[in-house]
């Protein structure tokens, strides 16, 4: 898993790691804290274009569920299935192998969206 | 006008649970812990070994005198007053209408001394109906809320806990756990301080629950735990509760039970003593009824992981036929679950409708309540 520092954050509590045009995309551990035991991982199809700000996903614990919002638009190009096999991986390793999808972007200046944070101003947002 | 937020009220117990790590949610104005890192170790706890929970912000309402029997006769659906002293019954408070407005436990300490105890969230009107219908007896009615915690201890090992418990244990005379039944309450010390144990619940395992003084509860909670933590105790929260109790097929208020709705729809008429010779709030109601084809309460069960939840419309085709009021994936079962508001029609085990899950509908079958029940030895 690469350092934190090198992640950016979303105010829907995902996390996004940029390599070239691709980004990895996770929720917080933030986020799955107050989302109880994940039970329940849906997640778009490889291949599939996804659009900024829209649900792409769901995410349910025992108690409730969360939603997984796309933080850049592009094209799936993975998906992980151990995740969807093993929910309880979001909760164990939310940072690393409780990774959701990867996204090929074709406008990489999407990546330098204020609406992304870095790891200081998600930490001041959710009271860190 | 402003708005009346309630103050966010904390359990003597507060403290402990922040130094657990516990997560915790705001609960009917109470800061309660809803997980201690994992809810489904908690929920996996409790069926297997046990856990311990705080509840301390249920309601405890005293009601003393001559004639608090009758007086519950009349202000509550049951027949209290055939209650042995140190029994407990599930009862219901109903409103002329026969609208519920809560489910109750009532313990009956003593010839003429009743503990009636209520859910945190009904708090308020509890104590006004009791206030109002006790006019005209010789009874006091007090609230004793505030000054007593409520530990529940849960699970298999629930007893062999509370016998290794350092400090705790039976007034001579009193019943001894092992002897004690399901249902029944018995009087404990606990380092000089009264403890009221009663084998009660909200789990559908073995258990009981323990009411004390403000100023003892955490000495006793550290304790319990203290003794249960070799035998597999930790502590649990309001989100394995709330799973716990739904395998278990208990009502929640709020969720299954509310103002609108009447006993015979959720399975509660035989918790309403309708031989009862005195008269009682709700009865003519009560006896008169759910108006034909009103919605009754079911379990449902559906196979993979997505859950139909609390809202969650329910379909026969085209046609709307019911609503979820609680459902969950059951750590226990391994499935969906859910209880649901179902047209009488379609109410029958083994009828099959269409949970609306976001938009995907996924079949359901009714099956019968509880969805989990003990192994009893």
């Amino acid at each position: 898993m690469a350092e934190k520092s090198e992640f950016k954050f979303t105010p829907e509590h995902e996390w996004l790691q940029v390599d070239g045009n691709t980004a990895t995309v996770g929720i917080t551990d933030y986020a799955a804290e107050k989302l109880g035991d994940v039970v329940y991982v849906d997640l778009p199809k490889v291949g599939s274009k996804i659009e900024a700000g829209k649900v792409v996903g769901e995410i349910e614990s025992t108690k409730s569920v969360g939603e997984l919002f796309a933080p850049v638009g592009g094209v799936v190009v993975e998906s992980n299935s151990a995740v969807v096999e093993t929910p309880e991986l979001v909760n164990e390793d939310p940072f690393g192998a409780g990774w959701m999808i990867k996204v090929e972007v074709e406008d990489e200046s999407q990546f330098d969206s204020p609406e992304l944070m870095d790891e200081a101003a998600y930490k001041a947002l959710v009271g860190e | 006008m402003t708005e009346n937020k309630p103050i966010e009220r904390r359990s003597p117990l507060y403290q402990l649970h922040e130094a657990a790590g516990a997560q915790f949610t705001d609960f009917a104005g109470w800061l309660m812990p809803v997980s201690y890192g994992s809810d489904l170790a908690e929920h996996h706890a409790v069926r297997t070994a046990a856990g311990i929970f705080d509840i301390s912000h249920m309601a405890e309402i005293r009601v003393e005198g001559a004639e608090a029997a009758a007086f519950l006769d009349y202000a509550l659906a049951g027949k209290m007053s055939s209650l042995s002293p140190m029994q407990a019954k599930y009862s219901l408070l109903l409103d002329e209408a026969a609208g519920i407005i809560d489910d109750l436990i009532v313990y009956r300490r003593g010839e003429v001394d009743f503990l009636v105890v209520a859910n945190a969230g009904n708090h308020d009107p509890v104590v006004a109906e009791l206030n109002s219908r006790s006019k005209g007896f010789e009874v006091s009615v007090v609230d004793e809320s505030d000054l007593t915690a409520l530990i529940a201890v849960q699970g298999p090992k629930a007893r062999e806990i509370l016998e290794a418990t350092d400090g705790l244990s039976i007034v001579d005379g009193a019943q001894s756990l092992a002897d004690l039944k399901y249902y029944w309450s018995t009087s404990a010390d606990f380092k000089g301080e009264a403890v009221f144990v009663a084998r009660t619940g909200y789990t559908g395992e073995d258990g009981f629950e323990l009411y004390v003084g403000n100023a003892a509860a955490a000495d006793l909670w550290k304790a319990l735990l203290l003794a249960g933590e070799p035998l597999g105790l930790i502590p649990a929260g309001l989100a394995s509760r709330d799973t716990l109790r739904l395998e278990a097929g208990m009502p929640l208020y709020g969720h299954e039970l509310n103002r609108n709705v009447l006993p015979a729809q959720v399975g509660l008429a035989k918790v309403v003593h309708f031989t009862k010779e005195v008269d009682f709030v709700g009865r003519g109601a009560a006896e008169a009824g759910p108006k034909e084809g009103s919605r009754v309460l079911v379990g449902l069960a559906s196979e993979g992981r997505r859950a139909g939840r609390a809202g969650y419309e329910l379909y026969s085709g085209d046609q709307a036929v019911g609503e979820i009021t609680s459902g969950a994936l059951s750590p226990t079962l391994g499935h969906p679950i859910a209880m649901a508001m179902i047209d009488p029609l379609f109410a029958e085990i083994g009828s099959i409708v269409d949970i609306d899950v976001r938009g995907t509908r996924i079949p359901a079958t009714v099956v019968p309540l509880p969805f989990y029940k003990r192994e009893k030895n």
